[in-house]
C-alpha cells in the first residue's frame, strides 16, 4: 500500500492545485481570468494557490501587456507535468486495487 | 476505500476541467437549426424577390439582364447573403452566452478565443476570396467558395469545441466541391448546404447535449 501512496504528491493535494495543473496539461497557457472563470474560485484564493504552485516550480508565469492591460498568463513546467502525470497514474493505481 | 472514492472523484473532477478548458462547449445546438432557417429564408429571397421565382439558372438569367440591371442583383443577392450571416452570427451569440449563463460560466474564455482565431483565418480568406470572384465576374464560383471556405472553417473549430462540428466541415467541403461541379445550381446547394446540414446537424446536437 505504501508504494501505492508515494506517487501522490502532496502539492497536488487540493482541489484548486488540481484544477489549475489539469488546466494547464491540456493547453499550452492559460490566463488569470480564464483558470478563474474555469474553476469557480475567487482571485485571492487562486493567486495564493498560484503563487504556491510557481514556488515548487510546477507552473511559469508569463506576463505581458494585451494593449494597455497587463495580462498574467500560466504553463505548467516540464518538472510539473511530470509530476502531474505521477500523480494521475497514482490516483488510478489506487482506484485499480479496490 | 474512502480514499478510492476520492480518487475517483478527482479523476473525474480531472478529466472534465481538461475538457471544459480546451473545448468551447457553450455553442447550442438551436443555433445551428436557427442558421439553418435563416439561410433557407435567404434562399427564399433571393429566388422569389430579388432572382423573380424560376430563375435557378442565375448564369442565364444573368446573361438576359443589362450591366446595370446585373449590378443591382449582385448588391442584393451580397446583401441577403450578409444578412443571413449576420442574423445567424448574432443569434449564436446571443445562445451561446445564454447557454453559458445557465451554466454558471463566462462566454469570453480562453478557448473561445482560439476558436474565433482558428475560424476566422478560413473565413476571411474565403471572404476575401470571394470579392475577388465578385469582381472577377467568377459568379458561378461564389457559393462553392462558400461553402468550402466556411467547411474548412468548421473543420478547425472542430479542434476547440464539440467535436462533431468536424464532420459537419466535412459535408459542407463535399457539398461546395459538388457545387462547383454543377455552377449553376448554386442555389440549390447553398439551400441544403447552409440550410438542411445546419438543421440536420443542430437537431442532432440539440437531442443529443441538451434535450
Amino acid at each position: 500500500m505504501k508504494d501505492l501512496i508515494s506517487g501522490l504528491n502532496k502539492v497536488f493535494e487540493s482541489r484548486i492545485r488540481l484544477g489549475v495543473m489539469s488546466v494547464l496539461m491540456a493547453n499550452e497557457s492559460y490566463d488569470f481570468n480564464g483558470l478563474k472563470d474555469t474553476l469557480d474560485v475567487t482571485d485571492g484564493n487562486l493567486a495564493s494557490h498560484l503563487k504556491a504552485l510557481e514556488e515548487k516550480k510546477m507552473i511559469r508565469v508569463n506576463k505581458q501587456f494585451i494593449g494597455r492591460k497587463p495580462n498574467t498568463s500560466y504553463s505548467a513546467t516540464k518538472e510539473g507535468i511530470r509530476l502531474f502525470q505521477q500523480h494521475l497514474k497514482a490516483l488510478e493505481d489506487l482506484i485499480k486495487t479496490q | 476505500m474512502d480514499k478510492n472514492i476520492t480518487s475517483a472523484d478527482e479523476l473525474k473532477t480531472i478529466r472534465r476541467i481538461m475538457e471544459e478548458s480546451t473545448r468551447f462547449l457553450s455553442l447550442s445546438g438551436l443555433s445551428g437549426i436557427f442558421a439553418g432557417l435563416f439561410a433557407i429564408a435567404g434562399a427564399m429571397v433571393a429566388w422569389f424577390l430579388i432572382l423573380r421565382h424560376g430563375s435557378v439558372r442565375y448564369d442565364e438569367f444573368f446573361r438576359s439582364l443589362s450591366e446595370k440591371q446585373t449590378l443591382v442583383l449582385r448588391w442584393q443577392l451580397i446583401i441577403d447573403a450578409v444578412m443571413v450571416l449576420v442574423l445567424s452570427m448574432l443569434l449564436t451569440l446571443w445562445l451561446s452566452k445564454r447557454k453559458a449563463k445557465l451554466a454558471g460560466k463566462t462566454l469570453w474564455t480562453p478557448v473561445l478565443r482560439r476558436l474565433v482565431v482558428n475560424m476566422m483565418i478560413p473565413l476571411v480568406s474565403g471572404g476575401i476570396f470571394i470579392i475577388i470572384l465578385l469582381i472577377q465576374n467568377h459568379i458561378q464560383l461564389i457559393v462553392p467558395g462558400m461553402l468550402i471556405f466556411y467547411g474548412l472553417a468548421l473543420v478547425n473549430a472542430g479542434k476547440f469545441t464539440y467535436g462533431e462540428i468536424f464532420y459537419l466541415g466535412i459535408l459542407e467541403i463535399i457539398t461546395g466541391l459538388i457545387s462547383s461541379i454543377f455552377p449553376a445550381f448554386g442555389i440549390y446547394f447553398w439551400t441544403f448546404g447552409f440550410g438542411f446540414l445546419h438543421i440536420v446537424y443542430g437537431l442532432f446536437m440539440y437531442r443529443k447535449y441538451e434535450a
